[in-house]
Order: structure tokens, then C-alpha cells, then sequence
């Protein structure tokens, strides 16, 4: 791989990075005070990250300065107007915003902070999955040291911008990262998703404007603003620019969380960054952005990692969260584990979704235990185009059926072999029975 | 019964973060799981309900929507043991068999001594150091079979 210069992880190899002290010391919050005392407008905050592309890295990879954007003019619509930062990491392999939450918190707050003056927004509410409590007490601990040294609260470094930030936990479910689901739980309800429209800056928290935004896409703000936007559209590919957190989990000899430029190969990431497949074994398959996107086979691992090339070889980007799956893995039991999953998490509003991922689990199940039969698969797929695309609510039902179209497309003979031999070669100690499906203890 | 005053004077400056005092009742619901036994009692969702102006049902239909809130009592340490798809290929499956053997808890289950709790949860974010689990709020992480028994072994 070519080198390349990085900025979202370069923090972090200080002693005590999440300190107010040695966030400063590395330059931490001058782009706050470069915004307020030139003094920036708003509008040219969101001309600059409009400029530079960068695109959400929570999965969707929808243009951050359009969502920006979006929110009412405020001449015209007093209403109180919110940001919500969206960490609740849960996609399946994602693990990324985690990094920069427990060792560069005031990354992220200087980020909402600039975040919130752009859009006028009068609190940041940063709502982080109830399982990161090391990422909730730095964030916690980083916001406290802020507003002791005026940085958070009531005219911000002497000048009329006045910002909170509040920490709000979740509890444990998936579908409060959909972004009104987020909303929905937030306001202390169940974590049902809304029907859109209206969209969240037309109508959000409260019934107010809100933005919602992922963790890393907050956290590079400040480095658009301080750098611009033609330093950012250096990186990466024109179309997805910057860097991106990329987690890589599974087979490989050295999993873990690495920055790399948009436009590096899946094949550069798990031989150069992970150490290749581990055991000395062969690539079977990955999935390239979490296990909502669909599995590649090992003849893609030469796809570029950007929005469009992996959408065109027939999967997404999602959140770079790669999944890799050696030559001696069982598709059946993975997909068995996958839809689970989705079963699990699905809220239970539309049908197709409450019904839907039960009934691909419960298939996939069978097949990964023995008990499957040669319809099994034309079933699956004739499920899952009664789920999606775009048949319900929030994409819940879109994140079981893409993965499962995309296993039985590349990999049928897997579970046709499943189904003859009445058993799973590669997996045969499997117990993922859904009599285990206790949640509560 | 009531709340403990320490607690209701956390939720009013809690509900001061907030434009609506409803917005307050997860986290609130967190701080009664944690300072109240381990679990939300039916006498904690009145309490919280009263406290939130809400009807009881409203507050267990929220509680019951998520996975980390305890309708039941639990043992004394709850061990979270994750199996997802980047903690099943490395021994996910292994080490959650491996956990309810060395604690005699049962998934989703409490030991006859009351000393653990067993969960397999789904993905907790641990994904390039699996396997993992969460024994009482700290991830233990980079796990196996024999790491993990001694974790659970030295917990008191």
C-alpha cells in the first residue's frame, strides 16, 4: 500500500489523549476559536464542509454539508434546533467510533461544537449505546473539562455562540441507530422508527429542526474547517473523499481499527493492514461494510473501498466494517448468526420485518442444523423480496434481505451441500438454537 | 415505597437536559437498574412512572423494548458473553458453552448458587477483539476458553 497522510487516529498515541490537556497541547479546539473570533458565518461553515464531499460514515454515506443544509433558515423558523450525534454503534463488526470516543473525546465535542454553530443548533445530544461505558464516561469527563474552560455553555470562549452538549445512553437496541429511532428513544419511547416524511430537519427532536449525524463524520469537522476542503478532496477518490475508520474483524492475523484513504483495495486491507488471512488459509468471503451489507466471494477482494465501486460490485461500503471469512467457514452458520440478528432487532412495526427476518432465520437455521430442504432457498429469496426494497418503514428489512440475497447468490452450493448431506460439514458443533434466545437474564 | 432521594435529585437535574422531562427515562431507567439490585422491580416502575408522570404501563412498555433492561432478578455477577458473527468466527460459540460450564448458569439464566448470570448478547462493539464478554459492565476482550475462566474464577 502507498503511504498516505492520515489525521483521524493521530491523537490517539499520546499518553492520556482524552485529556482537555493533551487534546490542547495537539492543537485541540483552535479551529473552535478560528470559527468564532475571524469570526465564520454559519453559512460559510457548511459551504466548506459542502465543498469537500465528506460523506456520512454511518453507513449510508449521505453528503454531510447537504444534510447541513437542510436545516430551515432560521430568520424564517425560530424553533429551537438540535444535533444528534448518532453513537450507538451496533452494526455487526462495526467498532470504529468506539476508538475516537474513548481516546479522543474532545475530537467529537469540538466537532458538535462547530457542528452546532454551523446549524445554529442550541445542544448536541450524543446518544451512545448503553454497552460503551468507558466511551460514555470519557465523553462524559471530556464534556465536564470543557464547560469548567468555557468551551461548552453559555458564550463559548467570550462570544455570543452559546452550545450544550448533553450524554444520553441507550439500551441495548440495534434499531435506535436508525436515525428516528434514535429520535423516537431519545424522547424516552420505544425505538420505533418514524415514517418519513417529515424528515428530521423539517421536523426531528421535540418536533424541532434536528440533524442527526454518525460519531467519525462529526469528528472530521474540525479537520475540513481547519485544513478546507481542497486539503480533503485530496484524499481519497473524487467522488469519496477524506479517510475512513475501517474495523476489520474476523480471519485475519491482525484485526483491529485502522484510518486508510477512500480508494484503497479490500485486498490491500486484510494482507497489508490486517496481516492477511489468518492460519495460512485461503479468503472465502467478506462482507465489506458490516453484516448488513452483502457478502463478497474472495474473487472480489481486488473491489476499491469508495461508495460507488463497492456498490457496483454489488454490495455497499456501509460502515468499512470488513468481515473475513477463511476457506474452512460455514456460510450457513454465519448467515444463520446474521439473521438472528435482524430477528432480534427488528422493532416489530411493519410486518414484512416483524415476520419477515423470523422467518429467514428460522430457515436459515434449519439449513445450518441439517434440517433444511431444496426449497429452502428459492423460499429465502422469495421472502426477501417481499421485505424489500424500500417496503416498510426504516431499511431494517432492506439489512436482512441484502445479506441473504447476496449469500445465496454467491454461495448456494454451500446450502444445497447443507441440505443433502442433512448436516454442516464445516461447522458441525453449531448450536445456535433459537430455544437460546433468552434476551434477559 | 419511593425512589431514594439521591436518585430523585439526580433525575431533576437529569430532566433539566432535556426540553421535555419524559426524554430523562432511559437513562433514569439505567440508574435504577444500577443502584437498585441489578434489575427494574415492579415497584421501580411505579416509582419511575410516578416520578415521570407517566402510566406503569407506559415505562414497562419502554423498559421491555430493550435489551439491557432486567425485568427479573439476576444473579449476583451478569456475564454478557457476545455472539456475533466476528465473535462466532473466532470462538464465540466455544467460549459462551465454555462460560456456562465454568459458572453452572444456563443462557439466559442464573446459577443454582445465585452467583452468576448468563446472556448471550448480540454484537457489543468488540468486533477486532473477539471473542468477548461484558462481566459487569467491563469488556473482557481478546478471549479464550481459558482467559475467560479465570476472569470468572477471581470474581469474588
Amino acid at each position: 500500500m502507498k503511504d498516505f497522510p492520515k489525521y483521524l487516529l493521530t491523537r490517539i498515541g499520546a499518553a492520556d489523549s482524552h485529556t482537555l490537556r493533551v487534546y490542547r497541547s495537539q492543537g485541540g479546539y483552535e479551529t473552535l476559536e478560528q470559527v468564532l473570533k475571524k469570526p465564520w458565518t454559519p453559512e460559510q461553515v457548511i459551504g466548506v464542509m459542502k465543498d469537500s464531499g465528506l460523506r456520512g460514515r454511518g453507513g449510508a454515506g449521505f453528503p454531510t454539508g447537504m444534510k447541513w443544509s437542510f436545516m430551515p433558515d432560521i430568520t424564517k423558523d425560530p424553533r429551537p434546533r438540535y444535533l444528534a450525534v448518532n453513537a450507538d454503534e451496533s452494526e455487526p463488526g462495526t467498532c470504529k467510533d468506539r476508538v475516537l470516543m474513548e481516546r479522543d473525546p474532545h475530537g467529537l465535542v469540538e466537532g458538535c461544537l462547530i457542528a452546532c454553530y454551523a446549524m445554529r443548533a442550541k445542544a448536541a445530544y450524543i446518544y451512545v449505546r448503553g454497552e460503551y461505558r468507558l466511551s460514555y464516561n470519557r465523553l462524559q469527563a471530556a464534556i465536564d473539562e470543557a464547560r469548567a474552560a468555557g468551551l461548552v455553555g453559555k458564550n463559548i470562549l467570550g462570544s455570543d455562540f452559546s452550545c450544550d452538549i448533553w450524554m444520553h445512553k441507550g439500551a441495548g437496541a440495534y434499531i435506535c441507530g436508525e436515525e428516528t429511532g434514535l429520535m423516537e428513544s431519545l424522547e424516552g419511547k420505544r425505538g420505533h422508527p418514524r415514517p418519513k416524511p417529515p424528515f428530521p430537519a423539517g421536523s426531528g427532536l421535540w418536533k424541532s429542526p434536528t440533524t442527526v449525524n454518525n460519531v467519525e463524520t462529526i469528528f472530521n469537522a474540525p479537520f475540513i474547517v481547519k485544513n478546507g476542503a481542497e486539503w480533503f478532496k485530496g484524499l481519497g477518490v473524487p467522488k469519496s473523499t477524506g479517510n475512513f475508520l475501517c474495523g476489520i474483524s474476523g480471519h485475519v492475523n491482525r484485526p483491529g481499527v485502522y484510518e486508510l484513504p477512500f480508494g484503497v483495495t479490500a485486498r490491500e486491507i486484510i494482507e497489508d493492514c490486517a496481516g492477511g488471512v489468518w492460519k495460512g488459509r485461503k479468503l472465502k468471503a467478506f462482507f465489506p461494510g458490516g453484516s448488513s451489507t452483502g457478502l463478497l466471494p474472495a474473487s472480489a477482494v481486488d473491489v476499491v473501498m469508495d461508495h460507488d465501486s463497492v456498490k457496483a460490485a454489488g454490495s455497499m461500503f456501509g460502515t468499512a466494517a470488513m468481515i473475513v471469512l477463511d476457506e474452512t467457514a460455514s456460510i450457513p452458520q454465519i448467515m444463520d448468526v446474521t439473521l438472528r440478528f435482524y430477528d432480534h432487532e427488528s422493532c416489530g412495526q411493519c410486518s414484512q420485518c416483524r415476520e419477515g427476518t423470523q422467518w429467514l432465520h428460522q430457515i436459515f437455521h434449519r439449513i445450518a442444523v441439517g434440517r433444511g430442504q431444496r426449497e429452502d432457498l428459492d423460499l429465502l429469496v422469495s421472502l426477501s423480496n417481499g421485505m424489500a426494497p424500500a417496503k416498510t418503514i426504516c431499511a431494517l428489512a432492506d439489512a436482512a434481505a441484502i445479506p441473504t440475497l447476496a449469500a445465496i447468490k454467491h454461495f448456494r452450493a454451500d446450502f444445497e451441500e447443507c441440505v443433502k448431506l442433512g448436516r454442516d460439514p464445516n461447522a458441525p458443533s453449531h448450536q445456535s438454537a433459537p430455544e437460546l434466545h433468552e434476551a434477559h437474564a | 415505597m419511593a425512589l431514594p432521594q439521591t436518585l430523585i435529585d439526580e433525575f431533576n437535574t437529569l430532566v433539566s437536559h432535556y426540553p421535555e422531562r419524559r426524554a430523562g427515562l432511559i437513562p433514569a431507567l439505567h440508574r435504577c437498574q444500577e443502584e437498585l439490585g441489578g434489575w427494574l422491580s415492579p415497584q421501580t416502575i411505579e416509582d419511575l412512572a410516578a416520578f415521570f408522570g407517566l402510566e406503569p404501563v407506559e415505562v414497562f412498555g419502554v423498559a421491555t423494548f430493550y435489551p439491557m433492561f432486567r425485568l427479573t432478578p439476576r444473579g449476583k455477577h451478569l456475564v454478557s458473553v457476545c455472539h456475533n458473527i466476528s465473535c462466532t468466527l473466532r470462538g464465540g460459540e466455544e467460549l459462551l458453552t465454555h462460560v456456562c460450564k465454568v459458572t453452572g448458569a444456563p443462557v439466559g439464566g442464573t446459577s443454582p448458587d445465585g452467583k452468576f448470570s448468563v446472556v448471550r448478547v448480540e454484537c457489543q462493539g468488540a468486533c477486532a477483539n473477539a471473542p468477548m464478554f461484558d462481566l459487569d459492565g467491563v469488556y473482557h476482550e481478546d478471549l479464550d476458553p481459558s482467559k475467560a475462566e479465570k476472569i470468572l474464577r477471581s470474581a469474588p
